[in-house]
């Protein structure tokens, strides 16, 4: 694929991001953060995202099992993993999160197991989703270089 | 980019977040505002950070839902220890959220996602409580304060203290730096003048309360009874608040710790006295305001109160005390140890405070008072000149001290009366001032006293203060001191004398800024414990070791109860040397 191609291709994965609601503006301001001293920086902040992620949903899955009524407890483990999808601006995640905060408060088990499992679901597509785009970002960067020192 | 240490540049930000995300991009956004930032992913670390190096920072961010501790617990901590502004964050922006974070003491509240714009402006947030410092410093007291304060914001006012990094805030900045521009024209006394709450300042303010009654107190009653030219009722009513809060939780120590303090035995010990002391100051909680109010034999253990009360999120008396202080007193601290090390995390380590045997004029204590990084000297010293027992003009000075409210005896459950001797205990300097210097610091170290301390101080103060006037005339008897057990203070005059005298001193000693807050009083600081008999030494031991120190070498003259009200102190003393 070529360069502008490839470039198109990120151009439209990233709109479609936003399109479709697994994105919003947090995002673009990551992208804003985004500097000489930190070039990597947006590539740097999901992936810590996607890392430290996983450790939160298991934390609520766990608790499920383990403590089905604690739902004091529950509520606080999805909002830490509430905070973590909005600094990257990961829509769908937050608000599933929401979804199963008011199921906490209804104390609603069932409806909290349901959330989890579209959370993780969530959270397993923005994952594919946000490495293909950084793929994508790597091939085109080392050419960006190159385009620019032409300049 | 301008000058870096034209304000807000540098600014020193600690970020505490669980979310290493989180984490990441606030450092990043801080970065980008040319400040100096500092992460930490746990409260408890963010804590230990705080109190070792207290000046290092001038402002912290913290998020509210943290898994080892909640954020308001954080919050209060840093403001009753620290005295610096906090500025809380979080996902979730539900009022009563946020009513909670400000009742807690939070100056701003910041809703994740944070931006940008949002994080450039807290600087003025620090700049807010400076100039507090200084109005409290100018309506109080001398130019000596004044000029060490303008001193330390210069920084802020005549260099280019608003560095715009973007268009859009460039023009707020701009205005607002042309404002203080203006005002700073006008030179010395350009400054608004910041209510610094001090020592003395603090006293009368306690006094009118007391006199009011604290049920109806209000500003406005408080402010014409203080009548100090200069003090704005909203002065007064923001250190109302301050007062209250430190006395609500002083209350519910005093509550615990009267149970167990009242069965302390205070009897006379000899040489062991100190011994005596130090391990009833330990075993206190650190309750300040329960020490002192149970004025009583509550001595126990007020090492503890330092320590337990800084290790207690209701301790108010965190005093970070940096480590700069007190590394004078040596063999008291050690002892002590509770004072300073504790809960303060160490800062105040009292250890160094020498022991007066004799009355020698000052003790100096080394005082890191936080200073602004205005230029301030970081380390202040304190003297303390020995409680001269002939002194008795010292005894003067404490008229101003607030009486001990009579109405608010200091019975086991009962809060120390309002009258808070704010005192930062770097009020003991009774003969040297050398305040100036040492101010700046002072207030910065007042302020992070938490008003718990103060109203202890405040509290044993006003009983001191009683006695105080009493004792000049020997009179040992503490009984005409509020709620304070009455000692027998037939051992040497002296003793007793100093006991009284310290409080006193402590209490008019300089000026503390940091008063509104709950300053804790560190009574103790200065106060020369070379009255004290026997217990002089060891008094003196607990000089440092509490902010009360002061107090508490006092009591132990007698080896009394009083000790243990000194122990409260402890607490202050961190406070005091931030």
């Amino acid at each position: 694929m070529d360069y502008s191609t490839l470039r198109r291709q990120i151009t439209f994965m990233k709109k479609s991001f936003f399109d479709q609601g697994y994105l919003d503006e947090q995002f673009n301001q990551l992208e804003e953060l985004q500097d000489e001293s930190s070039p990597n920086f947006v590539e740097e902040v999901v992936a810590l995202f996607l890392k430290d992620s996983p450790r939160l949903l298991t934390n609520i899955e766990h608790t499920i099992g383990k403590y089905p009524q604690d739902f004091h407890r529950l509520d606080s483990l999805v909002h830490q993993l509430k905070g973590s999808g909005s600094s990257i601006g990961a829509v769908r995640m937050k608000n599933e999160c929401s979804v199963f905060k008011a199921h906490c408060n209804d104390k609603n088990l069932e409806g909290c197991r349901r959330s989890l499992q579209r959370m993780k679901r969530e959270h397993a597509t923005l994952k594919q989703k946000l490495e293909s785009y950084f793929q994508l970002l790597r091939q085109v960067a080392p050419r960006e270089h190159a385009v620019n020192s032409r300049k | 980019m301008a000058d870096a240490s034209a304000f807000p540049y540098g600014l020193r930000v600690l970020v505490v977040d669980d979310d290493p995300t989180w984490l990441k991009i606030l450092e990043k956004m801080l970065r980008k505002c040319s400040y100096e930032v500092t992460t930490c992913g746990l409260a408890r670390v963010a804590l230990d950070i705080l109190r070792e190096r207290r000046n290092k920072f001038d402002i912290v961010i913290s998020d509210v839902n943290m898994p080892d501790m909640d954020g308001f617990k954080l919050l209060e901590h840093i403001g009753l220890e620290m005295d610096l502004p906090v500025i809380m964050m979080s996902i979730d922006g539900e009022t009563s959220r946020v009513m909670k974070g400000v009742q807690h003491g939070a100056c701003d509240y910041l809703l994740k996602p944070v931006r940008m714009k949002e994080l450039r402006n807290i600087w003025q947030h620090v700049y807010r409580k400076k100039m507090h410092e200084v109005k409290e410093i100018e309506d109080h007291d001398s130019c000596d304060d004044l000029q060490m304060l303008r001193y330390g914001f210069e920084g802020f006012d005549e260099k280019g203290l608003f560095m715009t990094v973007d268009s859009d805030t460039t023009r707020k900045r701009k205005d607002v730096d042309k404002d203080h521009a203006d005002q700073d024209s006008d030179g010395a006394a350009a400054k608004k003048a910041r209510v610094v709450w001090s020592v003395d300042l603090h006293q009368k303010f306690v006094n009118a309360v007391n006199q009011i009654g604290f049920d109806k107190v209000g500003p406005k009653k408080i402010l014409d009874l203080m009548n100090v030219p200069g003090l704005t009722r909203e002065n007064v009513a923001s250190h109302l608040q301050k007062y209250r809060l430190y006395l609500g939780r002083l209350q519910k120590q005093n509550e615990e710790r009267i149970l167990g303090a009242a069965r302390q035995d205070f009897s006379n010990k000899g040489p062991s006295e100190n011994l005596n002391l130090r391990s009833s100051f330990q075993e206190q909680p650190s309750n300040i305001s329960s020490g002192y109010p149970h004025a009583s034999q509550k001595i126990q253990g007020q090492n503890s109160v330092l320590d337990s009360q800084l290790e207690d999120t209701k301790r108010t008396i965190p005093l970070p005390v940096s480590d700069k202080c007190i590394n004078s007193a040596s063999s008291v601290a050690e002892s002590q140890n509770v004072v300073g090390a504790s809960p303060l995390g160490g800062v105040l380590s009292f250890k160094g405070l020498p022991v007066n045997q004799d009355r020698k004029p000052s003790e100096t204590m080394n005082l890191g008072c936080p200073a602004w990084n205005g230029g301030v000297p970081s380390k202040q010293f304190m003297q303390y000149p020995k409680h001269n027992h002939a002194r008795c003009d010292l005894l003067g000075d404490y008229a101003c001290l607030p009486k001990p409210d009579l109405e608010h005896p200091i019975a086991p459950g009962h809060l120390f009366t309002p009258p808070p001797l704010i005192s930062m205990s770097c009020s003991m300097e009774l003969d040297t001032r050398n305040f100036s210097d040492v101010k700046p610091g002072l207030l910065d170290c007042l302020k992070s006293f938490s008003p718990a301390l103060t109203c202890t101080v405040d509290s044993i103060s006003a009983q001191l203060s009683d006695s105080v006037v009493t004792s000049a005339d020997a009179d040992r008897k503490f009984s005409s001191v509020e709620g304070l057990p009455s000692t027998n203070f037939d051992q040497t005059s002296n003793q007793c004398a100093l006991v009284r005298s310290q409080e006193p001193s402590i209490i008019c000693g300089t000026e503390f800024s940091s008063l509104t807050e709950e300053l804790p009083l560190y009574p103790l600081q200065g106060v020369s414990f070379e009255n004290i008999g026997l217990g002089g030494i060891d008094l003196f031991h607990y000089n440092d070791a509490m902010i009360l120190s002061g107090l508490q070498s006092n009591w132990y003259d007698d080896q009394d109860q009083f000790a243990s009200e000194t122990i409260d102190y402890p607490l202050m003393d961190g406070c005091l040397f931030a």
